[in-house]
């Protein structure tokens, strides 16, 4: 039986309308159920699970490392995202050191990630707002960024690129100059998409004081990233909990304190400009060295050693078929998602499989705000809601 | 980051506000958890969450362990961050696995909402006084619990 609201007596008149699961501004498979007046919507409740994928179950029944390849499958749009969470929680419970390169690179690709997630967010909250142009120039930009990602670790969205104690494998030759050709092009390329909508009445006749959010209300709500710093709270765990070297690179967090849709465009399309200035300084002051932590019993050996050392050759057997022991404890790890604070709950029992792994996704607790954004408002703008709350259903229902 | 436990600021002001509420406390790799006995939990909360150099005002996650077949069998896991001290800390609530059953959190944080609903969707545990207790993502005719640690990952045949 799905989820449903009840008539109230008396109020007979008002419509029950079941919006999505395959509305397309629903980005995904969210359901909406909503009770209509006219065109106002009276109440909301929403229904989510039909993506669920139990991935906190498989995860009990993976090694740590093949667990890696679950989290890109989660939020699609910023795998490498989740890789990097994921991966620093396991690291944490080793107490792993990881060579800086390794952690540059990391940084450099989670804010291109970053970029890519949210031009697919700009893209497809304009195109369910009417602004048909933006969505192409967005994709545009974002096939340059998934030929990066490809480049580096052969696949455009399934990545898994980072694996525990670093990287896969070293990038390869020449894939800092396609990171700095896009970087060259695309300042330019954010201009002409504020160019479009930044000061257009149509959008800002869409988005402003739509949705609105308190931060107080933000705070009580558990919603983060974006949906926190649109509404005027500064919190951004880039900077006040740094991981992976953030704190060795300066940019600065978007903030806002209108707290409705237009607040929340304006802070992601700033949060583009700092994201690409950090990738230019990680560019810039790469390390040299490894970019595999020095861990033989965790961390795989090269192919060359392989054939040459018999040590490299136990080692990556071990690895293989059992996996690596963590000790007996657990921590929670977050990082700072394009949604905002995606946490990775890990325990450990010594095996080397997760006692429990559990995700705190950002989209499913930014999602509990969507119904106080849109009870009392017009029904044409739950869809500018739904856009703003930059969802991913996979992430949503794991 | 509180590395130990003794100089904790939380610990110790919650030990003064009420020693009886704290069962336990642990830290690893400074990560520090306080096991509160479950019919305190609710003061509790509203203490982290409003006093003065504490302010955990910030409920990040609530989730369970089934720690099968000890007893008690659940593990209620609420995970509190204070935006003023940039701290984070771990709340656990020991569940016994014959009546799973817990207060909710939904008057002191609403974000508490859709997360007890997903600890009751997945575990089984109850939580007492939560608005709207249903299943989340599973449909509501589902049978049994899947993270259990009794329910096989490839469901029942």
């Amino acid at each position: 039986m799905p989820i449903t609201l009840e008539k109230i007596p008396g109020q007979e008149e008002r419509v029950i309308l079941s919006m999505g699961p395959q509305h397309p501004s629903t980005h995904g498979v969210l359901r909406l159920v909503l009770e209509l007046e006219g065109e106002t919507v009276i109440r909301a409740i929403y229904d989510i699970g039909y993506l669920h994928t139990g991935f906190e179950k498989s995860f009990e029944s993976k090694t740590y490392s093949q667990g890696i390849t679950l989290t890109d499958r989660m939020d699609y749009l910023a795998p490498l995202s989740n890789n990097l969470g994921f991966c620093l929680a396991i690291e944490k419970l080793l107490d792993l050191e990881i060579p800086p390169r390794a952690q540059w690179i990391r940084v450099l690709l989670t804010e291109l990630t970053r970029i890519q997630s949210h031009l697919v967010w700009l893209g497809s909250h304009a195109i369910d707002l009417g602004a048909m142009s933006v969505f192409l120039y967005c994709f545009r930009e974002r096939e340059e960024i998934l030929h990066i990602f490809e480049a580096v670790s052969g696949q455009r969205m399934m990545t898994s690129y980072f694996r525990v104690g670093g990287l896969a494998l070293e990038p390869p030759l020449g894939w800092l100059k396609l990171v700095e050709r896009f970087l060259q092009k695309f300042p330019q390329r954010v201009d002409e998409y504020e160019a479009l909508l930044t000061k257009n009445p149509i959008w800002r006749r869409r988005t402003q004081g739509i949705g609105y959010i308190s931060a107080a209300d933000a705070i009580a709500y558990g919603l983060s990233g974006p949906m926190l710093r649109g509404s005027g709270v500064d919190w951004d765990i880039r900077k006040k909990q740094p991981y992976s070297s953030y704190g060795k690179f300066d940019f600065k967090v978007a903030t806002r304190s209108e707290g409705d849709v237009y607040a929340r465009y304006l802070v992601r399309v700033e949060e583009m400009r700092q994201s690409l200035r950090i990738v230019q300084q990680a560019l810039e002051g790469l390390p040299e060295g490894p970019v595999k932590a020095d861990a033989p019993h965790i961390v795989m050996p090269d192919r060359e050693s392989m054939k040459t050392s018999i040590e490299a050759l136990i080692y990556h057997f071990k690895i293989v078929t059992e996996g690596f022991h963590p000790p007996l404890g657990e921590v929670y790890q977050a990082i700072e998602s394009p949604r905002g604070e995606l946490g990775f709950y890990m325990v450990s029992d010594g095996s080397p499989k997760p006692f429990r792994c559990h995700v705190r996704a950002p989209s499913f607790a930014n999602l509990q705000a969507l119904p106080k954004m849109i009870e009392g408002r017009l029904i044409a703008d739950v869809v500018a809601c739904i856009g703003t709350l930059d969802i991913i259903l996979g992430e949503v229902d794991r | 980051m509180a590395a130990d436990l003794e100089n904790h600021l939380a610990l110790k002001k919650l030990w003064a506000f009420d020693p009886e509420a704290l069962e336990n406390s642990q830290v690893f790799r400074g990560e520090v958890t306080l096991y509160i006995r479950p019919s305190h939990l609710i003061r509790v909360c509203e203490f982290l969450r409003d006093e003065p150099g504490l302010k955990f005002s910030f409920l990040a996650d609530v989730t369970a362990l089934d720690l099968h077949p000890q007893e008690p069998r659940f593990e209620v896991v609420y995970h509190l961050l204070s935006m003023e001290t940039a701290e984070r800390l771990c709340l656990k609530v020991r569940v016994s696995g014959e009546t799973p059953r817990v207060h909710s959190l939904v008057p002191v944080w609403p974000s508490a909402n859709a997360f007890e609903r997903e600890v009751f969707d997945l575990f089984g545990i109850e939580f007492e006084g939560h608005p709207f207790l249903r299943r989340l993502l599973l449909p509501e005719d589902w049978d049994g619990y899947p993270l259990r640690k009794d329910y096989p990952t490839e469901g029942y045949r």
